[in-house]
């Protein structure tokens, strides 16, 4: 094999008392295409980030053809030869498509007021090998979607980097426009790059690396080829967990009665990226169902819709009553929480603040009551009540989260990703709370979860969502069988 | 370039500019003198501003350091040109001093530190009222002219001459650099820019024409004043000046400007109310028109 272009090793980033990455190391040969994956805060991007300079890694070296180039500015690495194309794009609205090829074709330099001659001639080329000939001419907001990728394509490479990173290279594209970007970056391969890909999933990038390095919590759990990857246990147990389980309730089983929350053929665009394609789904009153589905399937996306902070088409009910229109606020104290992925805690504020606050609305009575039973239900919370949000730990945050939004005495929870960078042992523990929640209380759940062994167990029914779109839905006790091999 | 809105609108602006001696009187004329400082004051805010994505809220550290170096160095007896020279200097040396640490900041220290340098140039100017005159101002031994038409000349040829490299440099490679900075600065290291190299050149241009106007203004009023260079109403005028013209255009300043020195005149018979009409006039323009005039005139030519 030839000598490696860009070689990484020890690669480590703590981020205060959090350790994004660990001893991170790996080698890309000329014309050759890396896979990175790993799911949402499994430290992939911070990886990218670290090799690229926009993050100053604390240990280890990132070495582009012998020349370590770790802890450079972010300009230096990118004259050195390591380009990015970013996964959103910002183009100059106001200046064409040719214009933006040509700024990626400038010297860094502040006396070269007017381009070289050969800059225009090279934009047209560059423009046309990515596809861009066409529209040179127009402004970036009125390009289609796949254009804008194209675009931030046409930048990276018009620095004409030995090593291209990109970020989600497929997000938001369709079948067809997959087809033709594989090829594109193939191309970079045929070039003799060094191709870094970074995704959430092996699925997507399967078909175009040459080896996958798996990564979770900040570490290394597998690499190789792409079969192997999707083969090997750990990256299993990470992406699906381990043995599925399901305990079915029968007195749920009692199917009848108007759902509490009916969504009809949702679809919601940002910008022109498509986020859910005639999405139909309901919950009814007591049911605890999940949306399990990859990152960047559109989880996240359905629940800000039902929230009220994303604008669709299509319907959304809530207990017989349409919700469009109503502001956020509205639907939160209409009965319908959500905890988000991201948590949202007042960091500064400490545990007890951050209840007392989710509980505002209640009677003084009411609201001891109602943080008594939470304190119960989450005892570590309970030793923990004068600490700072902020510095308790990633599986705390997350059960004070959802006890906040309890504290609202919602009738829909909704809960979008809690397991997002937990160890397993703290996977268990939430998942018996979830489990206490159910069997004691009357609560309405609606769970969105990549991890299918935290989202099945307590499942009455599944829906899968895929590439925007529900794929499959039906009794957890089924999905194994229906969806096991082909979820990854 | 095919024959745009702007081409109109400037040679509009040039032919009235031109012209206007012969049948402006010398009162109007002054006022004119005045915006026209002010414009150059505006353009180079929005360099800053529109095009490196720096909020300066502190136009007038750089202005006063101009106005003040010049006034100081004539008082020393310089020639005019020498002081202006040294003042635009000062204005420069005093904008990489501030900037240097500044551009280090994200998010809204920059801008704070900006405003905090504007009152410390204040507080100096105050203790240091032996030499500065303090707040009742420093008076100029030397003038530009005392003929309003030569004092007009004066300011509309800085004000093209201005226009001209500023809009030039916002159009040139340093332009659209600039502009990536000011978008999304890790973006533009990731294309090779050293980020902070671009943005202080922005800073050290925006402060050399500010002082230079700056400068100017001094030797055409014949005195430096805090109230008429370094007060922070002074930047909060620059600032509407440019957002009510258009940011991102740099020519929009210079319409702002105008707008707000020639209507703050015009209604002066209706006494204290006239800065309020002016205000409420601005505001309008901010909240309906975000692009500002220009940037609306311009519209249909950026293509949205």
């Amino acid at each position: 094999m030839a000598a490696p272009l860009l070689d990484v090793a020890g690669l480590t980033k703590r981020f205060g008392g959090l350790v994004a990455v660990k001893d991170v190391g790996f080698a890309i040969a000329p014309g050759e295409i890396l896979g990175l994956i790993g799911p949402n805060g499994s430290g992939k991007s911070t990886v990218m980030k670290l090799v690229m300079g926009i993050e100053k890694p604390n240990a280890g070296r990132v070495l582009l053809e012998g020349i370590d180039v770790a802890g450079w500015p972010t300009h230096r690495i990118a004259r050195a030869g390591i380009g990015i194309v970013f996964q959103h794009s910002r183009p100059l609205n106001r200046q064409t498509v040719f214009e933006n090829i040509k700024l990626a074709l400038l010297p860094d330099s502040l006396l070269k007021l007017v381009a070289a001659p050969e800059v225009a001639a090279r934009a047209r080329a560059i423009a046309e090998r990515v596809g861009l000939g066409g529209v040179l001419d127009r402004r970036p907001p009125t390009l289609p979607f796949a254009d804008l990728r194209r675009l931030e394509m046409a930048k990276a490479l018009a620095r004409d980097p030995r090593v291209v990173l990109i970020d989600e290279p497929f997000a938001g594209l369709t079948q067809a426009e997959v087809a033709t970007f594989s090829e594109l970056i193939d191309g970079f391969r045929r070039d003799g790059r060094a191709v870094l890909l970074v995704d959430h999933n092996v699925k997507s990038v399967a078909r175009l690396v040459d080896r996958v390095l798996a990564m979770y919590l900040g570490e290394r759990i597998a690499e190789g080829s792409a079969e192997h990857v999707m083969q090997d246990a750990t990256v299993r147990r990470v992406y699906i967990g381990g043995a599925i389980e399901t305990h079915p309730r029968k007195e749920i089983d009692a199917r009848g009665g108007e759902p509490l929350l009916d969504v009809r053929d949702l679809e919601v665009f940002y910008g022109k990226a498509q986020a859910l394609q005639k999405v139909s789904l309901h919950v009814r009153a007591g049911e605890f169902v999940s949306v399990v589905g990859l990152n960047g399937a559109g989880k996240t996306t359905l629940f800000n819709a039902i929230s009220g902070l994303v604008p669709y088409s299509g319907a959304i009910r809530w207990d017989g009553a349409a919700l469009a229109g109503r502001s956020p606020a509205a639907i939160a104290r209409g009965g319908v929480v959500q905890c988000p992925e991201t948590r949202e805690l007042f960091g500064q504020m400490s545990v007890r603040e951050n209840l007392d606050l989710g509980g505002q609305h209640l009677a003084a009575g009411e609201r001891d009551r109602q943080l008594a039973w939470l304190l119960d239900l989450f005892p570590i919370l309970r030793a923990r009540e004068r600490q700072q949000a902020g510095t308790l730990s990633g599986g705390e945050q997350q059960m004070l989260a959802i006890a906040r939004a309890l504290m609202m005495q919602p009738r829909l929870l909704i809960l979008d990703e809690p397991t997002l960078g937990l160890a397993p042992v703290i996977l268990e523990q939430l998942s018996k709370a979830l489990g206490r929640l159910r069997d004691t209380t009357p609560i309405t759940v609606l769970l969105g979860e990549q991890n299918v062994t935290f989202a099945l167990p307590h499942a009455d029914r599944v829906y899968v969502l895929e590439h925007a779109r529900v794929v499959w839905e039906g009794d957890p006790g089924r999905f194994a069988a229906d969806m096991g091999a082909g979820y990854l | 370039m095919r024959f745009s809105p702007l081409v109109a609108i400037v040679l509009g602006a040039l032919l009235f500019g031109v012209s206007a001696p012969w049948w402006l009187g010398a009162y109007f004329l002054g006022v004119f003198t005045v915006a026209y400082y002010f414009g150059v004051f505006a353009m180079s805010w929005d360099l800053l501003f529109g095009f490196a994505g720096e909020v300066n809220f502190g136009p007038t550290f750089l202005i006063g350091l101009g106005a003040y170096g010049a006034g100081l160095l004539n008082t020393a007896g310089w020639p005019i040109p020498l002081c202006l020279a040294g003042g635009a200097l000062a204005a420069v040396v005093g904008g990489v001093a501030l900037a240097l640490p500044a551009l280090r900041l994200r998010g809204p220290y920059f801008g704070l530190i900006t405003l905090v340098a504007v009152l410390l140039l204040l507080d100096c100017i105050v203790i240091f009222a032996g030499v500065t005159g303090g707040e009742i101002g420093m008076m100029v031994p030397d003038v530009l002219s005392i003929s309003a038409r030569v004092n007009y000349w004066y300011a509309f040829g800085f004000l093209v001459i201005s226009g001209a490299i500023l809009f030039g440099l916002s159009r040139s490679s340093l332009g659209l650099i600039l502009q990536a900075t000011g978008q999304d600065r890790i973006e533009a290291a990731a294309l090779g820019f050293n980020v902070t190299k671009h943005k202080l050149a922005a800073f050290v241009i925006s402060a050399l024409f500010s002082g230079l106007a700056g400068g100017m203004l001094t030797f055409y009023e014949g005195t430096a004043s805090v109230d008429t260079v370094v007060d922070l109403s002074i930047a909060v005028q620059i600032i509407i000046a440019v957002v009510f013209g258009g940011r991102r255009t740099i020519l929009g300043g210079v319409l702002g400007s105008v707008f707000l020195v020639l209507f703050d005149e015009l209604l002066r018979p209706i006494g204290q109310l006239n800065t309020f009409v002016v205000s409420a006039i601005a505001l309008l323009v901010i909240l309906f028109l975000p692009d500002g005039v220009l940037g609306v005139l311009l519209r249909p030519q950026e293509g949205r």
